[in-house]
């Protein structure tokens, strides 16, 4: 187990590394002069080789990169190219907000998935299951962004029960920001449940083949209360893994969601800094994202082994 | 004349459409009640959120939009009919040689931080554009001499050459007025002496700007405005439709007007901007040194058929590069009119002959570049379109390096067309007589400035430097009992003190 462990995190910070050179590899190779774009079109050269000093943009390219990790791992990310304002206070608060989304969408997701997959398995020749196949087959195909649009369609703009876009700190005003959490936590949440659903509906499946959950049916056992005493535990194993892999999708899905409501979370900021060639910005963000995702795969690999004894054994 | 060829060119890019939004006290829009209104307050719905807010350092159109007029305040601006009128000074002389400029100041301006605006300040905040400012804006203060207070409510600014544009562009952020002990952090605290007073910024959502109640002209109606940006034009129509925003600056896509022009809750206004959507030649290429072969690609055009097609039927035909809002605008789309027959016979020497047309990734370029392909292509020419990323691929090919035939992008800064038809340019467009036209009207007094710039203006649409597709309307859509929207918008900045609610 400890050797186990020991490899995943070897494989964490090797990742980690090579992320970060090419993170910062494809910024460096980006056209467009963040120190022009700054300045405008028209600037004079002096002016523009002025402001490359100041940001460091002369300095040889392995010099800036040392910089720019060495700063992360101290926590600072530096100052942006255009606001000329810390970055590392900005990534922060967006980042809380992107938080509140990716988790609250995972558990609309989660909530929706474990027992709707759950019926399509244990019903999966019966009406009921195939109708429930069929409904997640269409929550599969709808991008998250179209999900937004629809609901924002029929729940803002038709009904007008909740707000379509906007954001408040869950500090300064609970029931707005749940309002406002709402549709775009179940934009996501829907279709990552959609997609969720069939991975544990054959999750279920395989679980319901097992001869332990025949043993348990032989004992006397309903269906249902038969997998849930014995069967959902080692259902849950395949479930975590793509659960971790969906995040990288969902952090993403998160990223359009914020644009189509409004959000001023991680994506919103990361299109701002594109927008405007605030390399470092864009640099830093996903670095952050990265590593968010890195570092739940990598919790995600020990909850496995948490799950699944037969894992602990050292090989 | 020299600060026109210097100048940093505004584009219509992605963000640019917010300097089209840039409505200005111009218009002839409801009347502002202006007995300020309690505390009431007002949302109002923008396209680019500034990076910063300090834009003597950071470009862009959306400082100026939101600070110029609300949070500052200049010697001059410009009225609802593109007059310059007063500002903080009250009168204005200028000297015979038309090279010394002697400002009357009002007496009883403030900062917010508390000092008193004086001709010291105005002083300072002329020689800060040459030292301080580092975008590419400030040369529009090179042709300053010297500027001294002669009293604290007596300046005098003195030019190296007469220039009416100077006199203009003491309109635009270049003329804002700061306070000597208020600059440390204009990136985030600007002070000012406007009606509105900076309040908080929710970086990535909104800015809210203050009534200020020690304000030294008409105090306005809102006690509170907040601007909300928005990335998305969607998510822009749906805070209208669900009452987060009172106001829609800038209509981005003028097809989806009519969920708004059917509803009898909101009110929209058509007006004009300065945005003019040029079809750029490249004047220094072969095929297009040839004046005949320009005009012909003027007359091929259906002008009314593109705007249809491509910008909903919005928009102004114009035939050159003046807004209507100018004081020298004439129409001259008869210059040529659309003729395929005509074009067909004029293109027959150089039939056949392919045209690159690259274009900038902006929605309006993209729909009327097809438009402009097949109308060209039905009088005997090949066209192939180059689509290339806006800003950065655009720029560096296009704009910096006139690598392209043909381009389309709208031109939205204030009277540019001395700064558009140059040689330096990328337009590459080399016409001494333009020059001389130009100069005249920069120093001569306002008649010769509007006889000349009326005959640049002739000059460049006979000549066929480019093609004027349309000018970009001024779109707005706002909650019915909003009064005081202006028609046009044609400064830079999105002027709060006129609007009230009814």
């Amino acid at each position: 187990m400890i050797l186990r462990l020991a490899e995943r995190a070897a494989v964490l910070v090797i990742s980690l590394a090579v992320a970060s050179v090419l993170v910062f590899g494809f910024m460096a190779v980006l056209p467009g002069d963040p120190a022009r774009v700054a300045l405008g079109v028209n600037a004079s050269d002096e002016a523009v080789a002025a402001l490359r000093q100041q940001f460091g943009l002369d300095r040889p390219l392995t010099t800036q990169y040392f910089d720019w990790l060495g700063g992360l791992l101290h926590g600072d990310f530096g100052t942006s190219y255009v606001s000329k304002v810390a970055i590392g206070p900005q990534v922060a608060d967006r980042f809380q907000v992107t938080l509140w989304l990716v988790v609250v969408g995972m558990v609309v997701a989660l909530v929706l998935a474990a027992p709707a997959g759950t019926v399509m398995a244990a019903r999966h020749r019966r009406l009921s299951g195939l109708a429930l196949s069929a409904l997640s087959q269409l929550g599969v195909a709808i991008p998250a962004f179209l999900a937004g649009i629809l609901l924002i369609m029929v729940f803002a703009v038709k009904l007008g029960w909740l707000p379509a876009n906007g954001w408040t700190p869950p500090a300064s005003d609970p029931g707005m920001f749940l309002k406002q959490l709402i549709l775009p936590a179940l934009s996501l949440g829907l279709v990552q449940g959609a997609v969720l659903t069939r991975y544990v509906r054959s999750a279920v499946l395989d679980v319901l083949r097992e001869d332990y959950l025949r043993t348990a049916r032989a004992k006397g056992l309903r269906p249902f209360p038969a997998l849930w005493r014995h069967g959902l535990r080692n259902a849950a194993v395949p479930v975590v893994t793509v659960l971790g892999l969906q995040l990288a999708t969902l952090l993403i899905g998160a990223v359009v969601v914020e644009r189509v409501f409004v959000i001023p979370g991680l994506g919103s900021l990361l299109l701002d800094g594109v927008s405007n060639r605030d390399l470092l910005l864009v640099q830093d963000v996903v670095m952050v994202l990265v590593v968010a995702v890195l570092v739940v795969n990598f919790l995600v690999d020990l909850l496995y082994v948490a799950l699944d004894p037969r894992l602990r054994v050292a090989r | 004349m020299k600060s026109y060829s210097t100048r940093a060119i505004a584009l219509f890019g992605a963000a640019v459409l917010a300097a089209s939004a840039a409505a200005c006290s111009a218009g002839s829009g409801t009347s502002s009640g202006s007995s300020p209104g309690g505390d009431q307050s007002l949302t109002v719905g923008l396209v680019a959120e500034p990076a910063s807010l300090d834009f003597t350092t950071t470009d862009g159109a959306a400082i100026p939009q939101a600070l110029l007029g609300n949070v500052y305040n200049g010697l001059v601006k410009q009225d609802e009919a593109g007059k310059i009128v007063p500002d903080l000074a009250k009168s204005w002389t200028v000297s015979p040689d038309r090279k010394t400029y002697t400002f009357e100041l009002v007496d009883n301006a403030k900062f917010t931080n508390g000092a008193a605006f004086t001709a010291a300040d105005a002083v300072f905040s002329i020689n800060r554009v040459k030292t301080a400012w580092t975008t590419s804006l400030k040369s529009a203060m090179d042709v300053v001499s010297s500027a001294k207070a002669v009293s604290p409510t007596q300046l005098q600014v003195t030019l190296s050459t007469p220039s009416n544009g100077w006199l203009f562009r003491m309109t635009t952020r270049v003329g804002a007025m700061f306070s000597q002990t208020g600059i440390d952090k204009l990136a985030t605290d600007p002070v000012g002496t406007g009606p509105y007073k900076f309040g908080s910024w929710k970086r990535g959502d909104s800015i809210v700007l203050q009534r200020n109640d020690a304000y030294w002209g008409t105090k306005p109606f809102f006690n509170q405005v907040t601007l909300k940006y928005f990335k998305d034009p969607t998510a822009l129509n749906n805070a209208l439709l669900t009452g987060t925003i009172n106001l829609i600056s800038t209509v981005q896509a003028p097809e989806a007007l009519t969920q708004f022009t059917s509803n009898s809750k909101y009110q929209v206004i058509e007006g004009t901007t300065n945005g003019e959507v040029v079809l750029s030649f490249n004047n220094s290429r072969p095929v297009f040194k040839n004046l005949a072969v320009r005009q012909a690609i003027r007359q091929a055009i259906d002008h009314k058929a593109l705007l249809d097609t491509c910008f909903a039927g919005r928009g102004k035909l114009i035939g050159s590069m003046v807004p209507p809002t100018d004081p020298w605008y004439e129409d001259l789309t008869g210059v040529a009119p659309y003729d395929k027959a005509k074009a067909t016979a004029a293109l027959k020497a150089v039939a056949g002959t392919t045209l690159r047309l690259r274009l900038p990734t902006l929605p309006y370029a993209t729909s009327c570049g097809q438009v402009v392909k097949s109308q060209l292509e039905q009088v005997g020419l090949k066209v192939t379109i180059d689509q290339l990323e806006f800003p950065a691929a655009w720029l560096t090919t296009v704009f910096k390096n006139a690598d392209y035939d043909m381009s389309i992008i709208a031109h939205v800064e204030p009277r540019d067309l001395g700064a558009v038809f140059n040689a330096k340019y990328y337009t590459r467009y080399d016409d001494p007589t333009l020059v001389g036209l130009l100069a005249a009207a920069d120093s001569g007094d306002e008649a010769a400035q509007t006889d000349n710039m009326k005959k640049a203006a002739r000059r460049i649409s006979e000549q066929a430097a480019a093609d004027w597709l349309f000018l970009l309307p001024n779109l707005m859509v706002a909650d019915k009992n909003l009064t005081g929207l202006p028609t046009n918008a044609i400064t830079e900045s999105f002027d709060l003190t006129r609007l009230a609610r009814s």
